[in-house]
C-alpha cells in the first residue's frame, strides 16, 4: 500500500448520513444526522472525535467502514480509505475491507463479545478470516498482545470466556480484536466511558501503548475531553451532526476559538462552598452492616455516617463498593443485619412496611435511568401529581397548580405538563424525576448517581439545579456518585466507599486534603484532568511510588 | 462437584419425581373410569358368583393402593401384565410396535430437525424477503391442513399417480433397512410436514431475537459473511430455546401419530393404543400411558440438559 504514501489514510469529505426516523401516527421523514463533515487522517495518527449524545460521531467513526447501524444511510459525500472510495462500494469490498484494513472497538466489550465462544477464537477470527496470517502465527500475536495491554496471564487469557474476565480485561481484549489483523486504522468507540476511573486510566495507558508500539491510526471517540486529550494528536470537536472546531490537542485545550468548546473545557466547574454541620444531624447511620439473602459476606460492613439538614453528604466509590446497597437500607429496601438509622431525631423502622407514610413521605429517591424511572404511558402531570395526591390529598385545579409550581421550579415551561416521557430529552426527563421527588415535601433526597447517564452539559445543568433548590428548600441530599468531580461540585461532607466499607469520611475540605490513604490516593489520582501528560505524570507518579515501597 | 453435574443430577431427580407423579395419574385415571372390567369381559348376562371369580383372579378386589404399587414394581421390572381382551402378555405386543414407532420417527426426526433448522437459519438470513416469505408460507400451510388429508394427498401423488412409495406401509422383521425405509417414507413426509413449522418458526425466532445482540455487529465488523455470523454467532446463543422446541416435537413424533398410523396402516404403538381403548383393555391402557409418559418426559428432561449444557456461564463458572 506504499503507493498511496502521498495520500491520507482516511479522507472523508462533506459527509452527509441520513436516517428514516417513523414516529407513530406520521409519515416516515428522513432527518439528517451528520451534515458536511470533513476529516483527514494520516497513517499512525490518532484522531480525537468529541462531542455529546447525538453529536453523531460514533456515527462518523464507523462510516470509516462504511457501516450504518439500523436504518442510517450513508447518502452523501466521499469517504476514502487507502486511496479507494468506499461509501458506495459493494458488499464483497466491505467484507474485505472490514476486520482488515479498519476494525472497531466498541463502548461495551462485555456486550460486543460472544458469551458462548472462548477469547481466543473471537480475537484471531477476523485474522484468520482474511488470511492475514496463519492460525499460529495470530495465536502468537494475540498473545504478544495481551502482554502489550498487561493482561493476566497472557499465555492462557485467550482460554477463558467472557462472563470469566472483568470489565477492564474485556475492554483491553476488545482492543488486542481489533489490533490483531493488523489493520491501518482503529476506530475506538468510547472504549472507557463504561468503566471506574481508576480502571479507566489503566485501559487508557494499555490502550496508549498499544497504539504507540504497533503505529496504527486511530479514530478516538468519547464524550470526555480530558480523556480525549491524552491519547490524540488532534481533536475534532462535533455538535448536533455538524463539525465546530478542528485542531492540534494543544490548540483545543488551550486556545479554543469556539463558545461551545470552551463550553465543554471549562464543564465541571461548580463552586460550591462546604456548609458548616449543625449540632444535630438529620440522618445518623450508626455501625450498619447488611447482606443480600443467603449471602455469607457482608455487602456493607459497620458504616456509621452523619447527614445534616439543608446539606450533602456524597457516598463515592467504584462499582461494586455498597453504595447503592447503602440507598437500599436508607429507604428499608434492604433492612439492615445490624445497626441503627436515627432519622430527625427518631429511630428510622429498618422495613419498608414498617414505616408510617410521614416517614415515607420525607425520604425520597431519584435514580440513575430516568428513563426507566417513570411509567412511559403517564403524562409528565401525572407522574408529579400522584405524590400530591397519595401525601397531601390535593386535587383538581390545587394539585394542577402545585405542578406548575414545580414544573417552574425545574426550570420547564408551561407546555411539559402534558407531555409524555417519550417526548422529553434526557436532562429533561431528570429534571422531572427531581421534580416527583421535590413534591413530596421531603426533608432528604437520595440521589442515586443522577448525573451518570447524562452529557456533562446537560450533567452541569442538573447539579446547578439540585443546589439550587437545596437553597430555596433547605432538602438534604445524600448524593451517591462515582464521579469526583461531581463530589466537588456539590457536596458538603464526603464518604469514600471500598469493599463495602467506609474508607475515608469527613467535611469535603478534610477529605479532599492530604494525606490520603492508599484508596483515596488512587481514587483521586485515576480522575483525568483537562492537560496534556497528565496520563504520562500519574503512571510515572505511580511506578515512583511503587519502586519506592 | 462441577455446579453443572449438580444441576443435572437435580434435573434427573426431578424428571424421576414427574414420572412417578404421572404414573399415579394414570392409574388413578383408568380407575375412575365408570364401569366394571369383569363385567366387561363376561357381558350382562354373568352370574354374580361368575364375576366373583374373576375380579379374585385380575387382583380387582385389592384395594387400589396394594393394586398400583403391585402394577408399578411389576412394570419396573419389565412386567406390563396380559392383555385382558386376548390373555396375551402386553409387554411382547407392544415390543414390536413400540419398535415400529420409534423407527418411523426417528425417520422423521432425521429429516425435519435438520431441514427446520436450516430452513430457520436462512429465513433469518433472508429476513422479511421473498425466501422468508415462501419458506414461512409453505410451513405454515402445512401445519394447517389436518394430517389425514395431507397423508392422502401425499399417497394420491407419490404413490397412486407417480408410483414412488407403497400407499400401505407394511413393515416386518424381515426386511431390510432400505426396505423398512422405502415402506415408511410417505408416513415420514407427512410427519416431516407436520412438525416443520413449529421448530423452524422458532429457530428463526430465537435467532433474530440474539441477532439484536452487540456481538453480531462485533462479527458484521469482522468482514464475516452473513450466513457464517448467522450459523456461528448467532446460533450457538439460541441452542436453548431450540431445543425445546425440537424436543416437543420429537416427543409429538412418538406419540401423537395415531391418526399417520391409521392412513398407512402402520404397525406401531398408536394403532394398538386405540384398538385397546375401544375394548375398555385398562392393563393396556395404563402400559401404552406409562410408555408415552417416560418418553415425553425423558425428551424433554434431554432438552433440559442440553440447554444447561449449552450455557457457557454454567459450563466454566469464574
Amino acid at each position: 500500500m506504499s503507493d498511496h504514501a502521498q495520500e491520507p489514510l482516511l479522507e472523508i469529505r462533506n459527509l452527509r448520513i441520513e436516517a428514516t426516523a417513523y414516529a407513530p401516527g406520521e409519515k416516515p421523514k428522513d432527518i439528517v444526522i451528520v451534515d458536511d463533515v470533513s476529516l483527514s487522517l494520516e497513517r499512525g495518527k490518532v484522531m480525537g472525535l468529541i462531542g455529546e449524545s447525538g453529536a453523531g460521531k460514533s456515527t462518523i467513526g464507523l462510516s470509516a467502514l462504511s457501516y450504518g447501524r439500523g436504518g442510517i444511510r450513508l447518502s452523501g459525500g466521499e469517504i476514502r480509505l487507502n486511496g479507494r472510495e468506499i461509501r458506495t462500494a459493494g458488499p464483497g469490498t466491505l467484507r474485505n475491507l472490514r476486520g482488515r484494513e479498519v476494525t472497531y472497538v466498541a463502548q461495551s466489550a462485555a456486550a460486543a463479545f460472544n458469551p458462548a465462544k472462548k477469547l481466543m477464537e473471537q480475537v484471531t477470527e477476523a485474522t484468520l478470516k482474511h488470511g492475514v496470517m496463519s492460525k499460529e502465527d495470530a495465536e502468537k500475536r494475540a498473545v504478544e498482545l495481551f502482554r502489550t495491554l498487561s493482561l493476566p496471564d497472557p499465555e492462557h487469557f485467550g482460554d477463558r470466556y467472557p462472563h470469566q474476565v472483568s470489565g477492564g480485561q474485556l475492554q483491553r481484549a476488545m482492543t488486542a480484536l481489533a489490533l490483531c489483523p493488523k489493520p491501518d486504522l482503529v476506530i475506538f468507540d468510547e472504549p472507557t466511558t463504561a468503566l471506574d476511573v481508576t480502571t479507566q486510566i489503566d485501559v487508557l495507558a494499555a490502550i496508549k501503548t498499544a497504539i504507540a508500539e504497533t503505529g496504527v491510526a486511530a479514530l478516538y471517540i468519547t464524550h470526555d475531553l480530558a480523556v480525549v486529550a491524552q491519547v490524540s494528536d488532534e481533536i475534532m470537536v462535533l455538535r448536533h451532526g455538524k463539525m465546530v472546531e478542528h485542531g492540534t490537542v494543544q490548540q483545543i485545550i488551550e486556545a479554543p476559538r469556539e463558545e461551545y468548546t470552551r463550553a465543554l473545557i471549562s464543564v465541571r466547574s461548580i463552586e460550591h462552598e462546604e456548609k458548616k454541620p449543625t449540632p444535630e444531624p438529620l440522618l445518623r447511620v450508626e455501625g450498619v452492616s447488611a447482606r443480600y439473602g443467603s449471602m455469607t459476606k457482608d455487602v456493607l460492613s459497620n458504616i456509621s455516617v452523619e447527614l445534616h439538614a439543608g446539606q450533602t453528604l456524597a457516598l463515592v466509590g467504584e462499582s461494586g463498593s455498597g453504595k447503592s446497597t447503602m440507598a437500599r437500607v436508607i429507604t428499608g429496601l434492604l433492612p439492615p443485619r445490624t445497626g441503627n438509622i436515627t432519622f430527625d431525631g427518631k429511630p428510622l423502622p429498618p422495613a419498608l412496611k414498617q414505616r408510617s407514610r410521614e416517614e415515607l413521605r420525607q425520604l425520597q429517591m431519584i435514580y440513575q435511568m430516568a428513563d426507566v424511572a417513570m411509567n412511559p404511558r403517564q403524562t409528565v402531570a401525572t407522574i408529579i401529581g400522584r405524590p400530591l395526591e397519595f401525601y397531601f390529598g390535593l386535587r383538581g385545579r390545587k394539585r394542577d397548580e402545585r405542578v406548575q409550581e414545580l414544573l417552574d421550579a425545574i426550570e420547564l415551561g408551561k407546555g411539559f405538563a402534558d407531555r409524555y416521557p417519550a417526548e422529553l430529552s434526557g436532562g429533561q426527563k431528570q429534571r422531572v424525576c427531581i421534580a416527583r421527588a421535590l413534591a413530596a415535601n421531603p426533608k432528604l433526597i437520595i440521589c442515586d448517581e443522577v448525573t451518570s447517564a447524562l452529557d456533562p452539559l446537560v450533567a452541569d445543568g442538573i447539579l446547578k439545579l439540585l443546589l439550587d433548590l437545596q437553597k430555596r428548600e433547605g432538602v438534604a441530599y445524600l448524593f451517591i456518585t462515582h464521579d469526583i468531580a461531581t463530589v466537588r461540585a456539590i457536596a458538603d461532607s464526603i464518604a469514600v466507599m471500598y469493599q463495602g466499607r467506609v474508607q475515608r469520611y469527613g467535611t469535603k475540605s478534610e477529605v479532599l486534603t492530604p494525606p490520603f490513604d492508599d484508596y483515596t490516593d488512587l481514587l483521586l489520582s485515576s480522575v483525568p484532568e483537562m492537560k496534556l501528560g497528565w496520563l504520562e505524570s500519574v503512571l510515572d507518579h505511580r511506578k515512583m511510588t511503587s519502586a519506592g515501597n | 462437584m462441577h455446579p453443572v453435574l449438580t444441576l443435572v443430577i437435580q434435573r434427573l431427580a426431578l424428571g424421576l419425581l414427574l414420572l412417578l407423579a404421572a404414573s399415579v395419574l394414570i392409574f388413578v385415571g383408568t380407575q375412575i373410569l365408570p364401569g366394571d372390567v369383569a363385567q366387561a369381559i363376561l357381558g350382562q348376562g354373568a352370574t354374580e358368583q361368575a364375576l366373583q371369580n374373576l375380579r379374585a383372579e385380575l387382583g380387582l378386589d385389592q384395594p387400589a393402593f396394594t393394586r398400583y404399587f403391585d402394577w408399578l414394581f411389576s412394570a419396573l421390572q419389565g412386567d406390563l401384565g396380559t392383555a385382558l381382551s386376548n390373555g396375551l402378555d402386553i409387554a411382547t405386543s407392544i415390543g414390536g410396535r413400540l419398535q415400529n414407532t420409534l423407527f418411523l420417527a426417528a425417520v422423521a426426526a432425521c429429516i425435519s430437525v435438520p431441514l427446520a433448522i436450516f430452513l430457520g437459519l436462512l429465513a433469518v438470513r433472508y429476513r422479511d424477503r421473498w425466501p422468508d416469505r415462501l419458506i414461512s408460507a409453505i410451513t405454515l400451510t402445512s401445519i394447517s391442513l389436518p394430517e389425514f388429508l395431507l397423508g392422502y394427498v401425499i399417497m394420491y401423488f407419490f404413490s397412486v399417480q407417480w408410483g414412488l412409495f407403497p400407499s400401505v406401509s407394511n413393515i416386518n422383521d424381515g426386511m431390510t433397512f432400505l426396505e423398512k425405509l422405502n415402506a415408511v417414507a410417505l408416513p415420514a413426509i407427512v410427519l416431516t410436514l407436520v412438525v416443520l413449522a413449529h421448530m423452524m418458526r422458532m429457530t428463526r425466532a430465537a435467532i433474530l431475537n440474539v441477532m439484536q445482540s452487540a456481538y453480531i455487529e462485533t462479527a458484521e465488523l469482522k468482514g464475516l459473511r452473513r450466513f457464517t455470523i448467522i450459523a456461528r454467532h448467532a446460533m450457538p446463543n439460541a441452542i436453548a430455546p431450540i431445543v425445546n422446541v425440537v424436543m416437543i416435537n420429537l416427543a409429538y413424533l412418538v406419540v401423537g401419530v395415531v391418526v399417520i398410523e391409521v392412513v398407512f396402516v402402520y404397525p406401531g404403538m398408536g394403532q394398538y393404543l386405540v384398538d385397546h381403548v375401544a375394548k375398555r383393555d385398562v392393563p393396556v391402557v395404563q402400559a401404552c400411558g406409562l410408555i408415552f409418559a417416560t418418553i415425553y418426559i425423558g425428551l424433554n428432561l434431554l432438552a433440559d440438559i442440553i440447554s444447561i449444557l449449552s450455557n457457557p456461564r454454567l459450563r466454566h463458572p469464574k
